[in-house]
Protein backbone atom coordinates (compact mmCIF):
# COMPACT_ATOMS: atom_id res chain seq x y z
CA UNK A 1 0.00 0.00 0.00
CA UNK A 2 1.61 3.22 -1.23
CA UNK A 3 2.00 6.07 0.96
CA UNK A 4 0.85 9.53 -0.33
CA UNK A 5 3.05 12.30 -1.22
CA UNK A 6 1.69 15.49 0.01
CA UNK A 7 1.74 18.10 -3.00
CA UNK A 8 3.31 15.80 -5.60
CA UNK A 9 0.41 15.75 -8.72
CA UNK A 10 2.77 14.38 -11.61
CA UNK A 11 2.56 14.87 -15.07
CA UNK A 12 -0.91 15.92 -16.81
CA UNK A 13 -2.45 12.19 -17.52
CA UNK A 14 -5.10 12.85 -19.57
CA UNK A 15 -5.25 10.56 -22.82
CA UNK A 16 -1.76 9.27 -21.65
CA UNK A 17 -1.76 5.26 -22.52
CA UNK A 18 -1.39 2.46 -20.20
CA UNK A 19 2.05 1.82 -19.54
CA UNK A 20 3.47 -1.06 -17.54
CA UNK A 21 3.21 -0.03 -13.58
CA UNK A 22 6.17 2.31 -12.31
CA UNK A 23 7.24 3.02 -16.38
CA UNK A 24 7.13 6.52 -18.12
CA UNK A 25 7.32 7.42 -21.65
CA UNK A 26 10.52 8.33 -23.58
CA UNK A 27 11.02 9.60 -26.86
CA UNK A 28 14.50 9.25 -26.58
CA UNK A 29 16.49 5.73 -26.94
CA UNK A 30 18.23 5.45 -23.74
CA UNK A 31 20.97 3.25 -23.75
CA UNK A 32 21.53 0.47 -20.87
CA UNK A 33 24.75 -1.95 -20.56
CA UNK A 34 27.25 -2.89 -18.29
CA UNK A 35 30.70 -2.49 -20.45
CA UNK A 36 32.02 -1.33 -23.68
CA UNK A 37 30.75 -1.49 -26.47
CA UNK A 38 32.15 -4.37 -29.31
CA UNK A 39 32.79 -3.99 -32.22
CA UNK A 40 32.00 -7.32 -34.58
CA UNK A 41 32.85 -7.03 -38.17
CA UNK A 42 30.12 -8.77 -40.46
CA UNK A 43 32.64 -10.79 -41.68
CA UNK A 44 33.46 -12.50 -38.51
CA UNK A 45 29.71 -12.31 -36.98
CA UNK A 46 28.15 -15.49 -36.15
CA UNK A 47 25.23 -16.61 -34.65
CA UNK A 48 25.13 -20.20 -33.26
CA UNK A 49 22.43 -22.02 -31.79
CA UNK A 50 23.44 -25.54 -29.13
CA UNK A 51 20.83 -27.94 -28.25
CA UNK A 52 21.26 -29.96 -24.54
CA UNK A 53 22.43 -32.53 -26.12
CA UNK A 54 25.30 -30.32 -27.83
CA UNK A 55 23.67 -30.79 -31.42
CA UNK A 56 24.80 -26.99 -33.25
CA UNK A 57 23.20 -25.08 -35.84
CA UNK A 58 25.45 -21.93 -36.81
CA UNK A 59 24.07 -19.16 -39.59
CA UNK A 60 27.16 -16.60 -40.67
CA UNK A 61 25.41 -12.76 -41.38
CA UNK A 62 25.22 -13.59 -45.21
CA UNK A 63 22.86 -17.21 -44.16
CA UNK A 64 21.07 -15.21 -41.68
CA UNK A 65 20.41 -12.26 -44.09
CA UNK A 66 19.46 -14.52 -46.98
CA UNK A 67 16.43 -15.89 -44.79
CA UNK A 68 12.92 -14.76 -44.71
CA UNK A 69 12.77 -11.19 -42.68
CA UNK A 70 9.70 -9.67 -40.31
CA UNK A 71 8.96 -6.22 -39.76
CA UNK A 72 7.70 -5.88 -36.04
CA UNK A 73 6.15 -2.58 -34.86
CA UNK A 74 6.32 -2.92 -30.76
CA UNK A 75 6.76 -1.15 -27.67
CA UNK A 76 9.91 -1.63 -25.21
CA UNK A 77 10.17 -1.66 -21.39
CA UNK A 78 13.50 -0.73 -19.36
CA UNK A 79 13.56 -2.05 -16.21
CA UNK A 80 15.30 1.54 -15.34
CA UNK A 81 11.83 3.01 -16.17
CA UNK A 82 11.54 4.06 -19.33
CA UNK A 83 9.05 2.56 -22.09
CA UNK A 84 9.27 3.38 -26.07
CA UNK A 85 6.12 2.83 -27.43
CA UNK A 86 5.79 1.58 -31.70
CA UNK A 87 9.61 0.71 -32.21
CA UNK A 88 9.88 -1.08 -35.81
CA UNK A 89 12.28 -3.66 -36.07
CA UNK A 90 13.56 -5.83 -38.99
CA UNK A 91 15.29 -9.49 -38.23
CA UNK A 92 14.43 -12.95 -38.72
CA UNK A 93 11.71 -14.83 -36.51
CA UNK A 94 12.95 -17.53 -33.62
CA UNK A 95 10.29 -19.83 -35.09
CA UNK A 96 12.49 -19.95 -38.55
CA UNK A 97 15.70 -20.20 -36.42
CA UNK A 98 14.34 -22.81 -33.58
CA UNK A 99 11.40 -23.89 -35.12
CA UNK A 100 12.18 -27.43 -36.23
CA UNK A 101 14.84 -28.05 -33.99
CA UNK A 102 14.81 -31.62 -31.97
CA UNK A 103 15.18 -30.15 -28.81
CA UNK A 104 13.57 -31.20 -25.66
CA UNK A 105 14.40 -27.96 -23.66
CA UNK A 106 12.19 -25.55 -21.74
CA UNK A 107 14.91 -22.92 -21.30
CA UNK A 108 17.20 -20.87 -23.02
CA UNK A 109 20.44 -18.88 -22.43
CA UNK A 110 21.24 -16.22 -25.12
CA UNK A 111 24.91 -14.89 -25.16
CA UNK A 112 26.57 -11.93 -26.02
CA UNK A 113 29.83 -10.74 -27.75
CA UNK A 114 31.53 -9.00 -24.94
CA UNK A 115 30.24 -12.10 -22.52
CA UNK A 116 26.84 -10.79 -21.65
CA UNK A 117 24.29 -13.29 -20.88
CA UNK A 118 20.34 -13.74 -20.43
CA UNK A 119 17.86 -16.21 -19.95
CA UNK A 120 14.47 -17.10 -20.70
CA UNK A 121 12.01 -19.75 -21.05
CA UNK A 122 12.51 -21.89 -24.48
CA UNK A 123 8.42 -21.05 -24.96
CA UNK A 124 8.98 -17.23 -24.61
CA UNK A 125 11.46 -17.48 -27.47
CA UNK A 126 8.89 -19.10 -29.38
CA UNK A 127 5.15 -18.56 -31.33
CA UNK A 128 5.62 -15.04 -33.22
CA UNK A 129 7.17 -13.72 -29.50
CA UNK A 130 10.49 -13.20 -30.61
CA UNK A 131 13.57 -12.29 -32.98
CA UNK A 132 16.98 -11.48 -34.29
CA UNK A 133 16.87 -7.85 -35.03
CA UNK A 134 19.23 -6.00 -37.05
CA UNK A 135 17.18 -3.06 -38.12
CA UNK A 136 15.30 -0.14 -36.17
CA UNK A 137 13.50 2.33 -37.58
CA UNK A 138 14.29 1.54 -41.13
CA UNK A 139 18.40 1.67 -40.31
CA UNK A 140 21.23 -0.64 -39.64
CA UNK A 141 21.01 -1.49 -35.86
CA UNK A 142 23.98 0.70 -34.66
CA UNK A 143 26.34 -0.51 -32.36
CA UNK A 144 25.33 1.15 -29.16
CA UNK A 145 21.93 -0.16 -29.55
CA UNK A 146 23.25 -4.04 -30.11
CA UNK A 147 24.19 -4.11 -33.61
CA UNK A 148 24.81 -6.23 -36.13
CA UNK A 149 22.02 -8.03 -34.46
CA UNK A 150 20.47 -8.36 -31.11
CA UNK A 151 17.71 -10.65 -29.65
CA UNK A 152 14.27 -8.82 -29.49
CA UNK A 153 11.71 -10.27 -27.01
CA UNK A 154 9.45 -6.99 -26.58
CA UNK A 155 7.06 -8.91 -23.66
CA UNK A 156 9.84 -8.75 -21.53
CA UNK A 157 11.76 -6.13 -20.03
CA UNK A 158 14.17 -5.00 -21.96
CA UNK A 159 17.56 -6.31 -20.67
CA UNK A 160 16.72 -10.15 -21.88
CA UNK A 161 16.50 -8.34 -25.44
CA UNK A 162 20.42 -9.14 -25.47
CA UNK A 163 22.59 -6.75 -27.52
CA UNK A 164 25.22 -8.31 -29.76
CA UNK A 165 23.63 -11.67 -29.60
CA UNK A 166 26.03 -14.36 -30.88
CA UNK A 167 24.18 -17.73 -29.86
CA UNK A 168 21.55 -19.32 -27.70
CA UNK A 169 22.50 -22.63 -25.77
CA UNK A 170 19.12 -24.11 -24.86
CA UNK A 171 18.75 -26.52 -21.76
CA UNK A 172 17.09 -28.64 -19.75
CA UNK A 173 17.57 -26.71 -16.67
CA UNK A 174 17.24 -23.06 -16.16
CA UNK A 175 20.20 -21.26 -15.59
CA UNK A 176 20.81 -17.43 -14.89
CA UNK A 177 21.88 -14.91 -16.80
CA UNK A 178 24.69 -11.80 -15.66
CA UNK A 179 21.89 -9.31 -14.59
CA UNK A 180 19.66 -12.42 -13.05
CA UNK A 181 22.91 -13.24 -10.95
CA UNK A 182 22.96 -9.67 -10.06
CA UNK A 183 19.71 -8.73 -8.49
CA UNK A 184 17.10 -8.80 -11.07
CA UNK A 185 14.30 -10.74 -11.49
CA UNK A 186 14.47 -14.34 -13.10
CA UNK A 187 11.89 -13.59 -15.88
CA UNK A 188 11.28 -10.41 -15.74
CA UNK A 189 7.74 -9.63 -17.04
CA UNK A 190 6.99 -5.60 -17.16
CA UNK A 191 3.04 -5.99 -16.81
CA UNK A 192 4.02 -7.80 -13.22
CA UNK A 193 6.62 -5.17 -12.66
CA UNK A 194 9.29 -8.00 -12.18
CA UNK A 195 12.25 -5.87 -11.51
CA UNK A 196 14.12 -7.12 -8.85
CA UNK A 197 14.59 -11.10 -7.73
CA UNK A 198 11.50 -11.66 -5.48
CA UNK A 199 9.17 -8.81 -7.01
CA UNK B 1 31.31 -11.17 -16.57
CA UNK B 2 29.61 -13.53 -13.91
CA UNK B 3 32.44 -13.50 -12.10
CA UNK B 4 32.00 -14.17 -7.96
CA UNK B 5 28.01 -14.80 -9.17
CA UNK B 6 27.82 -17.31 -6.03
CA UNK B 7 29.10 -14.65 -3.69
CA UNK B 8 27.28 -11.58 -5.01
CA UNK B 9 23.70 -13.59 -4.71
CA UNK B 10 21.69 -12.30 -1.60
CA UNK B 11 20.75 -15.13 0.48
CA UNK B 12 16.97 -16.43 -0.36
CA UNK B 13 15.33 -14.25 -2.60
CA UNK B 14 13.17 -11.69 -0.62
CA UNK B 15 11.62 -9.37 -2.35
CA UNK B 16 13.00 -5.69 -1.73
CA UNK B 17 9.92 -3.69 -0.46
CA UNK B 18 9.14 -0.31 -0.16
CA UNK B 19 9.98 1.69 2.45
CA UNK B 20 9.79 5.26 4.02
CA UNK B 21 12.33 7.60 3.89
CA UNK B 22 12.16 10.89 6.12
CA UNK B 23 13.89 14.11 4.37
CA UNK B 24 16.54 14.70 7.15
CA UNK B 25 18.62 17.09 5.35
CA UNK B 26 18.78 18.85 1.93
CA UNK B 27 22.12 20.45 1.16
CA UNK B 28 22.61 22.60 -2.34
CA UNK B 29 25.78 21.23 -4.37
CA UNK B 30 25.33 23.66 -7.57
CA UNK B 31 22.41 25.66 -8.56
CA UNK B 32 20.86 22.61 -10.25
CA UNK B 33 21.10 19.59 -7.84
CA UNK B 34 21.11 18.92 -4.33
CA UNK B 35 21.38 16.09 -1.81
CA UNK B 36 18.78 14.36 0.07
CA UNK B 37 20.22 12.68 3.54
CA UNK B 38 17.07 10.41 4.09
CA UNK B 39 16.38 8.55 7.57
CA UNK B 40 15.41 5.53 6.69
CA UNK B 41 15.13 3.02 9.42
CA UNK B 42 15.67 -0.36 8.78
CA UNK B 43 17.39 0.55 5.93
CA UNK B 44 19.40 -3.10 5.14
CA UNK B 45 23.09 -1.35 4.18
CA UNK B 46 24.15 -1.04 1.19
CA UNK B 47 27.71 -1.42 -1.24
CA UNK B 48 29.21 1.65 -2.71
CA UNK B 49 27.62 2.43 -6.68
CA UNK B 50 24.26 0.95 -5.89
CA UNK B 51 21.11 2.52 -6.57
CA UNK B 52 17.74 2.85 -5.18
CA UNK B 53 14.12 3.74 -6.39
CA UNK B 54 12.09 5.93 -5.43
CA UNK B 55 8.10 6.71 -5.67
CA UNK B 56 5.72 9.20 -5.35
CA UNK B 57 2.52 9.11 -5.29
CA UNK B 58 -0.44 11.44 -5.59
CA UNK B 59 -3.54 11.79 -4.20
CA UNK B 60 -5.25 9.99 -7.16
CA UNK B 61 -3.51 7.14 -6.88
CA UNK B 62 -1.12 7.86 -9.33
CA UNK B 63 2.52 7.43 -9.06
CA UNK B 64 6.36 7.85 -10.30
CA UNK B 65 9.21 6.28 -9.48
CA UNK B 66 13.03 6.93 -11.18
CA UNK B 67 15.95 5.39 -10.09
CA UNK B 68 18.98 7.27 -7.87
CA UNK B 69 21.93 6.71 -7.32
CA UNK B 70 23.41 7.00 -3.63
CA UNK B 71 25.79 8.70 -2.84
CA UNK B 72 26.96 7.90 0.83
CA UNK B 73 28.96 5.21 2.56
CA UNK B 74 26.63 2.47 3.96
CA UNK B 75 25.37 3.50 7.17
CA UNK B 76 22.92 2.25 9.51
CA UNK B 77 20.13 4.07 8.91
CA UNK B 78 20.63 7.32 6.66
CA UNK B 79 21.79 7.66 3.30
CA UNK B 80 22.40 10.03 0.67
CA UNK B 81 20.99 10.48 -2.83
CA UNK B 82 22.06 13.38 -4.95
CA UNK B 83 19.39 14.90 -7.38
CA UNK B 84 19.70 16.83 -10.70
CA UNK B 85 17.05 19.08 -11.76
CA UNK B 86 15.76 17.74 -15.63
CA UNK B 87 13.79 19.43 -17.52
CA UNK B 88 10.33 19.17 -17.49
CA UNK B 89 10.99 16.74 -15.19
CA UNK B 90 8.31 14.82 -13.14
CA UNK B 91 10.10 13.51 -10.08
CA UNK B 92 13.22 15.76 -9.75
CA UNK B 93 10.65 18.90 -9.32
CA UNK B 94 8.98 17.90 -6.41
CA UNK B 95 12.41 16.59 -4.97
CA UNK B 96 14.25 19.46 -5.05
CA UNK B 97 11.68 21.86 -4.66
CA UNK B 98 8.65 20.55 -2.70
CA UNK B 99 10.33 18.01 -0.53
CA UNK B 100 10.37 19.54 3.10
CA UNK B 101 12.89 18.49 5.79
CA UNK B 102 10.56 15.71 8.00
CA UNK B 103 8.16 15.19 4.88
CA UNK B 104 8.63 11.14 3.44
CA UNK B 105 8.61 9.71 0.36
CA UNK B 106 8.91 5.87 0.00
CA UNK B 107 11.93 3.89 -1.57
CA UNK B 108 13.47 0.93 -2.07
CA UNK B 109 16.78 -0.82 -2.54
CA UNK B 110 19.49 -1.29 -2.68
CA UNK B 111 19.43 -2.39 -6.28
CA UNK B 112 22.46 -3.88 -8.90
CA UNK B 113 25.12 -6.09 -8.11
CA UNK B 114 27.91 -5.22 -10.88
CA UNK B 115 28.62 -1.22 -10.59
CA UNK B 116 29.74 -1.94 -7.71
CA UNK B 117 33.14 -1.51 -5.77
CA UNK B 118 34.06 -3.57 -2.46
CA UNK B 119 36.83 -2.48 -0.01
CA UNK B 120 38.60 -6.21 -0.22
CA UNK B 121 39.18 -5.74 -3.85
CA UNK B 122 43.22 -5.35 -4.34
CA UNK B 123 43.26 -3.45 -8.00
CA UNK B 124 43.99 -0.27 -8.23
CA UNK B 125 40.41 1.76 -9.47
CA UNK B 126 40.10 4.43 -11.81
CA UNK B 127 36.62 6.50 -11.79
CA UNK B 128 35.55 8.30 -14.82
CA UNK B 129 32.63 10.44 -14.01
CA UNK B 130 30.56 13.01 -16.22
CA UNK B 131 28.76 15.95 -14.95
CA UNK B 132 26.44 14.19 -12.35
CA UNK B 133 27.68 10.66 -12.95
CA UNK B 134 30.19 11.30 -10.25
CA UNK B 135 27.33 10.25 -7.62
CA UNK B 136 27.75 6.39 -7.32
CA UNK B 137 31.84 7.36 -7.94
CA UNK B 138 31.35 9.49 -4.94
CA UNK B 139 29.82 6.33 -2.89
CA UNK B 140 32.78 4.48 -3.83
CA UNK B 141 35.42 7.29 -2.66
CA UNK B 142 33.34 7.48 0.55
CA UNK B 143 33.16 4.53 1.47
CA UNK B 144 37.36 3.72 0.88
CA UNK B 145 37.62 6.43 3.27
CA UNK B 146 34.88 4.93 5.43
CA UNK B 147 36.64 1.64 5.64
CA UNK B 148 40.30 3.05 5.98
CA UNK B 149 41.16 1.50 2.77
CA UNK B 150 44.84 2.02 0.84
CA UNK B 151 43.76 1.08 -2.56
CA UNK B 152 44.71 4.07 -4.84
CA UNK B 153 42.26 5.77 -6.13
CA UNK B 154 42.21 8.41 -9.45
CA UNK B 155 39.42 10.23 -10.53
CA UNK B 156 38.82 12.29 -13.84
CA UNK B 157 35.26 14.12 -13.36
CA UNK B 158 34.08 16.40 -16.65
CA UNK B 159 31.76 18.99 -15.92
CA UNK B 160 31.04 22.06 -17.88
CA UNK B 161 31.72 24.75 -15.52
CA UNK B 162 32.94 25.68 -11.80
CA UNK B 163 29.38 26.13 -11.10
CA UNK B 164 28.60 22.38 -12.34
CA UNK B 165 30.60 20.96 -9.83
CA UNK B 166 28.87 18.27 -7.33
CA UNK B 167 30.79 17.39 -4.08
CA UNK B 168 33.21 20.80 -4.75
CA UNK B 169 34.34 21.01 -0.92
CA UNK B 170 35.16 17.60 -0.75
CA UNK B 171 36.65 16.64 -4.07
CA UNK B 172 38.51 19.78 -4.55
CA UNK B 173 38.14 22.70 -2.14
CA UNK B 174 39.10 21.05 0.92
CA UNK B 175 39.81 17.75 0.15
CA UNK B 176 40.41 14.92 2.36
CA UNK B 177 41.50 12.50 -0.04
CA UNK B 178 44.71 11.14 0.89
CA UNK B 179 45.39 7.87 -2.12
CA UNK B 180 42.85 9.71 -4.27
CA UNK B 181 44.21 11.56 -7.37
CA UNK B 182 41.63 14.42 -8.70
CA UNK B 183 41.11 15.83 -11.90
CA UNK B 184 38.94 18.27 -13.20
CA UNK B 185 38.25 18.63 -16.73
CA UNK B 186 35.97 21.72 -17.53
CA UNK B 187 34.61 20.99 -20.77
CA UNK B 188 32.98 24.80 -21.75
CA UNK B 189 34.61 27.03 -19.47
CA UNK B 190 38.34 26.54 -16.86
CA UNK B 191 38.81 28.90 -13.69
CA UNK B 192 41.90 31.02 -14.88
CA UNK B 193 43.81 29.06 -12.45
CA UNK B 194 43.11 25.61 -14.22
CA UNK B 195 46.33 24.74 -16.69
CA UNK B 196 44.33 22.33 -18.97
CA UNK B 197 41.97 24.82 -20.15
CA UNK B 198 38.44 23.91 -20.84
CA UNK B 199 37.71 20.95 -23.41
CA UNK B 200 36.65 17.73 -23.50
CA UNK B 201 37.90 14.70 -21.89
CA UNK B 202 40.77 13.02 -24.41
CA UNK B 203 43.03 10.21 -24.09
CA UNK B 204 45.85 12.37 -22.83
CA UNK B 205 43.88 12.94 -20.36
CA UNK B 206 43.24 9.25 -19.10
CA UNK B 207 46.72 8.97 -19.68
CA UNK B 208 47.83 11.63 -17.60
CA UNK B 209 45.29 11.33 -14.95
CA UNK B 210 44.71 7.28 -15.24
CA UNK B 211 46.35 4.29 -14.50
CA UNK B 212 48.13 2.48 -16.86
CA UNK B 213 46.87 -0.85 -18.32
CA UNK B 214 49.56 -2.96 -17.08
CA UNK B 215 48.73 -2.15 -13.62
CA UNK B 216 44.98 -3.74 -14.15
CA UNK B 217 42.95 -1.35 -12.60
CA UNK B 218 39.51 -1.75 -11.87
CA UNK B 219 37.76 1.10 -14.07
CA UNK B 220 34.19 2.78 -13.00
CA UNK B 221 32.79 4.83 -15.51
CA UNK B 222 29.59 6.85 -15.29
CA UNK B 223 27.56 9.35 -17.13
CA UNK B 224 25.50 10.37 -19.85
CA UNK B 225 25.54 7.85 -22.67
CA UNK B 226 27.66 9.71 -25.25
CA UNK B 227 30.30 10.19 -22.72
CA UNK B 228 30.56 6.97 -21.22
CA UNK B 229 30.71 5.93 -24.92
CA UNK B 230 33.47 7.25 -25.70
CA UNK B 231 35.45 7.16 -22.66
CA UNK B 232 34.78 3.38 -22.62
CA UNK B 233 35.84 3.21 -26.25
CA UNK B 234 38.82 5.27 -25.21
CA UNK B 235 40.39 3.08 -22.40
CA UNK B 236 39.40 -0.13 -24.67
CA UNK B 237 41.96 1.58 -27.19
CA UNK B 238 44.65 2.35 -24.52
CA UNK B 239 44.59 -1.74 -23.70
CA UNK B 240 42.56 -1.53 -20.45
CA UNK B 241 40.64 -5.30 -20.31
CA UNK B 242 36.92 -4.62 -21.70
CA UNK B 243 35.86 -7.27 -18.89
CA UNK B 244 37.12 -4.65 -15.91
CA UNK B 245 35.67 -1.55 -17.36
CA UNK B 246 32.11 -1.50 -15.34
CA UNK B 247 29.81 1.28 -17.07
CA UNK B 248 26.67 3.16 -15.55
CA UNK B 249 24.64 5.39 -18.02
CA UNK B 250 21.80 7.85 -18.16
CA UNK B 251 20.01 8.93 -20.58
CA UNK B 252 17.38 11.69 -19.84
CA UNK B 253 16.30 10.65 -16.67
CA UNK B 254 12.77 12.69 -15.51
Amino acid sequence: MAILTPGFRGRDRTGAVALPPGQYLTRDFPVLSAGPTPRIPLDRWEFTVTTETGEARGWSWTELMSLPAEEQTVDIHCVTKWSKLGTTWRGVSLDTLLGDLDTAADYALASSYGGYTTNLPFEDLLDGKAWIAYEFDGDELAAEHGGPARLLVPHLYFWKSAKWVRGIQLLLEDEPGFWENLGYHNYGDPWREQRYEGD
Amino acid sequence: MTEAAGELRAPGRRALGWQVATLVESLPETPTASTLVLDVPGWQGHLAGQHLDVRLTAEDGYSAQRSYSIASAPDATRLAITVQAVRDGEVSPYLLEDFSLGAAIELRGPVGRWFVWRPGEPAPVLLVAGGSGIVPLMAMIRTRRATGSRVPFRLLYSVRSPDDLIYADELVRRPLLDGVDVTVAFTRSAPETDRRGAGRLTAADLVAGGWPPDLAPRVYVCGPSGFVETMADLLVAMGHAAGEIRTERFGPTS
